[in-house]
């Protein structure tokens, strides 16, 4: 405490003599920048003290109905998200029973963590996803060890776009891998079959194969045999993540030098022996960053599922909306639901920008 | 064999090695047959059941219901349409507001992306970091999310008409909608019309022969002023010659709507803004690295042969980040037209609303989603063929 107060005097000439200068080269170098300097700073200002005003000073934190929180300020009514919360992060899952899925939520964030940290790419951090899902899975439908059983039409909220995302990201990777080999393959008829499917699933919006899921899959299959809504969605999902996930990891094949194919051809490996252990492994390191960039995306497009009116975060937040009490306030629900999907896109692509770089480490010299 | 391993990995046949099943081709032919045959099989065991639900189910199949009336009304039509017109009409109508969205659309998100990429790049700290902001907040929420914000913005939040929001002369927002001016209608307009594309025509002959003459005496030609003299000054001319008949039309408030000018609906005008604002941030990023990845050596050795800062930029720079831009930048076009298909969570009637229309009431889901995908198809192939087609011509030739 006492070095600190004994600086301070000496820190303010020091910190003018340092930022002075930067603000003049950076703010104000020239008349037309000076200019630019003082209008977007009274823009900034004027629309961070209205936007600090509306959801702070003003905003109405306890409230009971729309009505009440009108009445009471004219900022934000937050006390809508206090009083929807659960319900747009847990939807129909039994009220009782939301601990479970909060417990989920908790587990697959964590575990999607822990895979992002390099240290732990290895083979036990696939079994640990493993007893994740497994965990998840019986911890969402229940039925087992004296937890009641939920049907999987009562998943909402932030676990089903959690479970939608990660799970279509896993099935995805490995069905594009095989896509992505099956491109490269010299056997024409499973080039054939790859590259159109590729083609095919790229070229139309996800929509559309959400609504094959919805309305088609039903037709084509035989009578009396249903899928779950979720499963569905899950299976269109997948095939669409799987196309532009296996143009990722074709990138990371071509990108491999023809050195290392002709070397394992000449060890005399066989063709899946030398994929396993040459060729994938590298080509794979390559394109982690635009696969983490297909998980933002895809993160971002479950929210599509709610089109299709099944019961995602995105859909929970307009149900919440009919309520007749808390009629209007769209402003505070998607501000709330925003949030949710930011934070957790920004970190990822901020990870992806991390990662680019530490992997880049070693060729930069 | 362990020295004749690799010599006959291609060939058929090892002198040793008598059984087929070691043949590398031959095991490719079999597999390859695995495989059609699981692949015809189950398209012909789904195709059954889908038969026999049709049947049961009493669903008609083909595409006979597209000369049937369709009996529903389009909110938003760019040609003349009735609930008595048939479903191949309807879906024209969708289609037509599917290349209204992505032809204002692309324009508007490449004009806006340009200016927040080129703003990132800006040497007022204040600025690069407002772009910044504007990149990583867009990207990172879902699109239709912001949809559903900007329409609830729009249809809840906005005043109705009688005190409408008023951010430019003759521009009005309200909750029903954009009102903003549009010329009104005069015979002269046609005649600017021609003179415009004469212009063009001109400018283009213009410029081959410019080309030929510097090719031959070196002479250069001042290309850009005069193809903007043509391109913007013939329908000048005529404009002005003609009687400079030039009136707005302006929006009015009317009873308890609009009259005058032209207008977009809430629907339109959220997916226009939605979608804008959310490719202009992926355009923005392009651009930059863009104008990134053109080396300062590039500038610095045209400025030592002694170009103009002018050309320094058209002849160098320009050329060589535009061959980086555009391949990502049409991209971003098909996925903007593609994510207009979130149009039908607002209400907009596009393709897919038509068709989803379409399908609730015929019950023929695989017509209907075959149709858009089709669409969607043909429009993806035909520009990726563009693509081909240019990233080939602008590759670079290797010596």
């Amino acid at each position: 405490m006492a070095s600190t107060t004994t600086m301070l005097p000496a820190a303010g000439p020091n910190w003018a003599r340092r930022f002075v200068p930067w603000i003049r080269a950076n703010l104000f170098n020239s008349i037309g920048n000076s200019i630019i300097t003082v209008l977007i700073g009274a823009f900034v200002i004027w629309a961070l003290l209205g936007i600090v005003r509306w959801t702070i000073i003003d905003a109405v934190w306890v409230a009971p109905n729309m009505r009440a929180c009108q009445a009471a300020g004219t900022g934000a009514c937050w006390a809508f998200v206090a009083e929807k919360w659960r319900f747009i992060l847990f939807g129909r899952f039994p009220y009782e029973e939301q601990w479970r899925a909060a417990l989920v939520t908790i587990l697959l964030f964590a575990m999607t963590g822990a895979t992002f940290v390099p240290k732990l790419w290895r083979r036990e951090t696939a079994y640990a996803w493993v007893a994740v899902l497994v965990i998840s899975g019986v911890l969402m439908w229940g039925g087992v060890l004296g937890l009641a059983p939920v049907e999987s039409d009562l998943w909402s909220g932030l676990p089903l776009t959690l479970i939608l995302s990660l799970l279509s990201m896993i099935f995805g990777f490995i069905l594009a891998v095989f896509l992505a080999l099956g491109r490269r393959s010299h056997l024409p008829v499973v080039k054939l079959i790859c590259t159109v499917f590729i083609e095919a699933m790229r070229g139309v919006p996800l929509i559309t194969i959400l609504f094959m899921a919805s309305l088609m899959l039903p037709l084509f299959l035989p009578p009396g045999f249903t899928v779950a809504k979720p499963l569905r969605a899950l299976v269109a999902i997948t095939l669409f993540l799987a196309a532009y996930q296996a143009e990722d990891v074709r990138a990371g094949l071509l990108a491999l030098p023809k050195g290392q194919f002709e070397a394992a051809d000449a060890l005399g490996l066989s063709y899946w022996r030398k994929t396993k252990s040459i060729v994938l492994p590298q080509a794979i390191t390559i394109v982690i960053p635009p696969l983490v960039g297909n998980l933002i995306g895809n993160f971002k497009n479950t929210s599509l599922v709610s089109i299709i009116s099944l019961l995602d975060l995105m859909n929970t937040t307009q149900v919440a909306l009919i309520d007749p009490n808390w009629r209007g306030l769209t402003s505070e629900a998607y501000i709330f639901l925003g949030t949710i999907y930011f934070v957790a896109c920004f970190a990822m692509s901020r990870y992806s920008q991390w990662l680019e770089v530490r992997l880049n480490k070693g060729k930069r010299r | 064999m362990a020295t004749s391993g690799v010599a006959d990995r291609g060939s058929t046949k090892r002198s040793s090695d008598t059984n087929i099943w070691h043949n590398p081709t031959v095991r490719g032919i079999f597999w390859q047959i695995v495989l059609i045959a699981v692949v015809i099989g189950g398209v012909v065991y789904l195709a059954s059941n889908a038969i026999d639900n049709l049947q049961r189910q009493h669903i008609a199949s083909g595409f006979g219901f597209l000369n049937k009336e369709s009996g529903f009304d389009i909110s938003e039509k760019l040609i003349e349409y009735e609930p008595s017109d048939t479903y191949r009409e309807a879906f024209v109508v969708g289609l037509l507001n599917t290349f209204e969205v992505a032809g204002i659309g692309v324009v508007l998100a490449t004009i806006l992306g340009t200016l927040v990429g080129v703003a990132r790049l800006s040497p007022n700290w204040l600025l690069a970091k407002m772009a910044q902001v504007y990149v990583e907040l867009w990207r990172n929420l879902p699109l239709l999310l912001q949809l559903f914000f900007w329409y609830a913005l729009l249809h809840v939040t906005a005043p109705g008409p009688r005190d409408a929001w008023h951010p430019l002369p003759g521009v009005f927002v309200s909750n029903r909608g954009l009102m903003f001016p549009t010329p009104s209608p005069d015979p002269s307009h046609k005649l600017i019309w021609v003179a415009f594309f004469v212009g063009i025509v001109a400018a283009i002959v213009v410029d081959w022969w410019a080309r030929k003459r510097q090719e031959a005496t070196g002479q250069p030609f001042p290309m850009l002023a005069a193809s903007a003299g043509l391109i913007i000054g013939l329908p000048l001319i005529v404009f002005l010659v003609t009687g400079a008949h030039m009136q707005l039309d302006l929006p009015e408030l009317q009873g308890f709507n609009f009259a005058g000018g032209a207008s977009f609906s809430p629907e339109l005008t959220a997916l226009l803004i939605g979608l804008v604002v959310y490719t202009a941030s992926y355009i923005a990023e392009i651009v930059r690295s863009g104008i990134l990845a053109v080396s300062h050596g590039q500038t610095e050795a045209a400025g030592a042969l002694g170009l103009r800062r002018s050309l320094v930029l058209r002849l160098i720079v320009l050329p060589q980040a535009l061959r980086i831009i555009i391949p990502p930048m049409t991209s971003q076009y098909l996925n903007l037209t593609k994510n207009s298909t979130l149009a039908v969570a607002i209400g907009f009637p596009d393709l897919v609303f038509v068709a989803q229309t379409q399908i609730n009431q015929t019950g023929q889901a695989i017509e209907g989603i075959g149709i858009i995908m089709a669409t969607y198809l043909a429009i993806s192939l035909s520009i990726s063929l563009v693509m081909n087609i240019y990233n080939a011509r602008i590759a670079l030739k290797g010596r």
